[in-house]
C-alpha cells in the first residue's frame, strides 16, 4: 500500500536523537503509596525518536512509570524532565508536559457519551482553541491513519475493542504529540485484535514517533523497540537492546520472567 | 348513605378549588427539587471534599436529615422555631422543610453518581490536557448525570407524595384542600377519588418525562450497559420511605 510506504519513507528520515535535550528524563525518581515503595529510585532516559518497551512482572511498577511521565500519577522525590520541562508540581509546567504527551490506556478510556469524532475532536477544540471545522478534518486525517474514518459517527460501546483502541490512539495523536506513552495497550483485547493495534503502533514507530509502551509483546519489543527497559519491585533492574535483552538477560529475574511469558 | 357516587367524584376532580390546590402540590415540588439540587450539589462537593471536616459536616447533614422524619421536621420548622423568635410564613416552612430534606437524598444520589464515573475517564482527559472545567463539565458531569436519571426519579416520585405531609402545617396544597372539601360535604371517598387520580397522573406524567430524559442522555449503547450496571447501588439511596 502506497500510504504505508510512504510512511516508512518519511520514517526512515527520523533517526533517534541521541544528542540535545532527551525527550524524557528521570533522575532518582520515588513514588510511594503509603508505606509502599512503587518506584524506587528510577533513573530512566529517552531519546528523542526512541521507542522504549517497558516490561516486568505484575505489580513491578511499569503503569506508575509511565504515569508519572504525565504526572497522572506524582512523583514523590527525584526529577523528571520531559522535553526540557521539568515535572515541578507547577501547573503551567505539568500543562506543558501533558501537551507534548499522549497516552493510551489498557482501557480505552473513550468517552463513552461522545461519538468517534467527538471524542477526537474536544482536546483539540477546548485545549487548542481549533474551529470545529478545523478540528474535524484534524481527527479524520487521524481516524484515516489509524484505519477508521468510517466508524466516525458512532459511539464507542458500538466499536470492537481493537476499533476502540485505535479510535484512542488517533485522539491521543489529535493533540499532536511529540511523546506517546502506552499502558498494556493489547492486554484488554481478545487475540484477534491484538494485531489491528500493534500494527497502528508500528506505523507509528516508524514515522519517528518517540514511544514508550508497557507491553508483554513481545514480537511488537523485538521488531519495534530500540531499547528494552525491565523492572523489578520499583526498580530498573536491567536495559537492553531487544536481541541482547532476550538473548542474555543479565539479571536472574529478567531470565525467570522471560521465561513465563515465552513458551 | 352506603353508596359511592362517581358523578360526585367527578365533579369533585373538576373542582376549582381543588385544581389550586394540585397547582401549590406541583409548585411545592418544583421549587423543592431545584432548591434541593442545588443545595444538594453543595453537600455532595462538601461530602468528597478532601477536608475531612467539610466532609464530616455534609455526612452530619445528610444521616440527620434522612434520618428523621419529613413529618417532624415540618413541624419542628413551623411550630418549633418561633419558641426560639425564628418565624416563616407557612409557605416558606413547606418549601424550607421539603428543600432541607430533599437535599439530603440528592446529595447522595449526586455523590454515587459521580462516583460511579470511572478514574480513567478523569485520567483521559488530563492526558488530552482538558482544563478541570472541561472535564468537569464535557466528560464527568454528563456521564454522571446520566447515571443519576433514575435515582433522581425515584426521588422526585416520592417528592411529589411527600408534599402532602405539609398539609398538616396547614400549607393549602391538594391533600389539604381535599380534606377541607371532605369536611364540608362529607363524601370522604369521592373526595379522595379525585385527589387520587391527580396524585396518580402526576406521578404518571413524571414518569414519561423521567424515561424520555433517559431515553435522551442514553444514547450510546455502551452507556446503557453501565448505566443498567451501575445504578443498582446508586438507586438503593433514593427507595428508603422518607415520611
Ligand atoms: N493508587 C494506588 N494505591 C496503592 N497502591 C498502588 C496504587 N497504584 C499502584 N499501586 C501499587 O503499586 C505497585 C505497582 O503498580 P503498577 O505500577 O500498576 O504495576 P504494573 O503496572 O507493573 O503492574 C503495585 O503493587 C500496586 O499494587
Ligand atoms: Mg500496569
Amino acid at each position: 500500500m502506497s500510504e504505508r510506504s510512504m510512511a516508512r519513507a518519511e520514517g526512515a528520515t527520523v533517526q533517534p536523537q541521541l544528542r540535545g535535550v532527551p525527550a524524557v528524563r528521570m533522575e532518582a525518581v520515588y513514588k510511594h503509596y503509603g508505606d509502599f515503595t512503587a518506584l524506587n529510585e528510577v533513573d530512566l532516559k529517552v531519546a528523542k525518536g526512541e521507542k522504549i518497551v517497558v516490561c516486568g512482572p505484575s505489580g513491578s511498577g511499569k503503569s506508575t512509570l509511565i504515569r508519572c511521565i504525565n504526572h497522572i500519577e506524582k512523583h514523590d522525590e527525584g526529577l523528571i524532565y520531559v522535553n526540557g520541562v521539568e515535572l515541578d508540581h507547577q501547573r503551567k509546567n505539568i500543562d506543558a508536559v501533558r501537551r507534548d504527551t499522549g497516552m493510551v490506556f489498557q482501557s480505552f478510556n473513550l468517552f463513552p457519551h461522545m461519538t468517534v469524532l467527538e471524542n477526537c475532536t474536544l482536546a483539540p477544540m477546548t485545549a487548542n482553541g481549533m474551529s470545529e471545522a478545523g478540528a474535524k478534518d484534524l481527527a479524520m486525517h487521524f481516524l484515516t491513519k489509524v484505519r477508521i474514518p468510517d466508524q466516525a459517527a458512532k459511539f464507542p460501546g458500538q466499536l470492537s475493542g481493537g476499533q476502540q483502541q485505535r479510535v484512542a490512539i488517533a485522539r491521543a495523536l489529535c493533540m499532536r504529540p511529540k511523546i506517546m506513552l502506552f499502558d498494556e495497550p493489547t492486554s484488554a483485547l481478545d487475540p484477534e485484535m491484538v494485531k489491528e493495534v500493534l500494527e497502528t503502533m508500528k506505523k507509528l514507530a516508524e514515522e519517528g514517533m518517540t514511544m514508550l509502551c508497557v507491553t508483554h509483546e513481545m514480537g511488537f519489543a523485538r521488531e519495534v523497540a530500540d531499547r528494552i527497559v525491565f523492572m523489578n519491585e520499583g526498580k530498573v533492574v536491567e536495559q537492553a537492546a531487544p536481541e541482547e535483552f532476550f538473548k542474555h538477560p543479565r539479571s536472574e529475574r529478567a531470565r525467570t520472567f522471560l521465561d513465563q511469558i515465552i513458551h | 348513605m352506603s353508596h359511592f357516587s362517581p358523578t360526585a367524584a367527578v365533579s369533585y376532580f373538576f373542582n376549582y378549588f381543588l385544581m389550586k390546590g394540585v397547582l401549590v402540590t406541583i409548585g411545592l415540588t418544583v421549587a423543592a427539587v431545584v432548591g434541593g439540587l442545588i443545595l444538594g450539589m453543595g453537600i455532595a462537593l462538601l461530602r468528597m471534599s478532601s477536608n475531612p471536616v467539610l466532609a464530616g459536616a455534609a455526612r452530619f447533614y445528610i444521616w440527620f436529615f434522612r434520618g428523621t422524619p419529613l413529618l417532624i421536621q415540618l413541624v419542628v420548622i413551623y411550630s418549633g422555631l418561633p419558641q426560639l423568635g425564628i418565624k416563616f410564613s407557612v409557605i416558606t416552612c413547606a418549601l424550607v422543610g421539603l428543600i432541607l430534606n430533599e437535599a439530603a437524598y440528592l446529595a447522595e444520589i449526586v455523590r454515587s453518581g459521580f462516583m460511579a464515573v470511572s478514574a480513567g475517564q478523569r485520567e483521559a482527559a488530563w492526558a488530552l490536557s482538558l482544563s478541570p472545567w472541561i472535564t468537569f463539565r464535557r466528560v464527568t458531569l454528563p456521564q454522571a448525570f446520566r447515571l443519576m436519571i433514575p435515582p433522581l426519579g425515584n426521588s422526585i416520585n416520592s417528592l411529589l407524595k411527600a408534599t402532602s405531609l405539609a398539609s398538616v402545617i396547614s400549607v393549602e396544597e391538594l391533600m389539604r384542600r381535599s380534606d377541607m372539601l371532605m369536611q364540608e360535604h362529607f363524601q370522604i371517598l369521592e373526595v379522595y377519588a379525585a385527589a387520587t387520580a391527580y396524585y396518580l397522573i402526576l406521578t404518571s406524567v413524571w414518569d414519561a418525562v423521567q424515561r424520555r430524559l433517559e431515553k435522551h442522555f442514553g444514547r450510546s449503547s455502551a452507556a446503557k450497559t453501565r448505566r443498567v450496571a451501575a445504578s443498582a447501588p446508586v438507586a438503593q439511596a433514593s427507595v428508603e420511605a422518607r415520611a
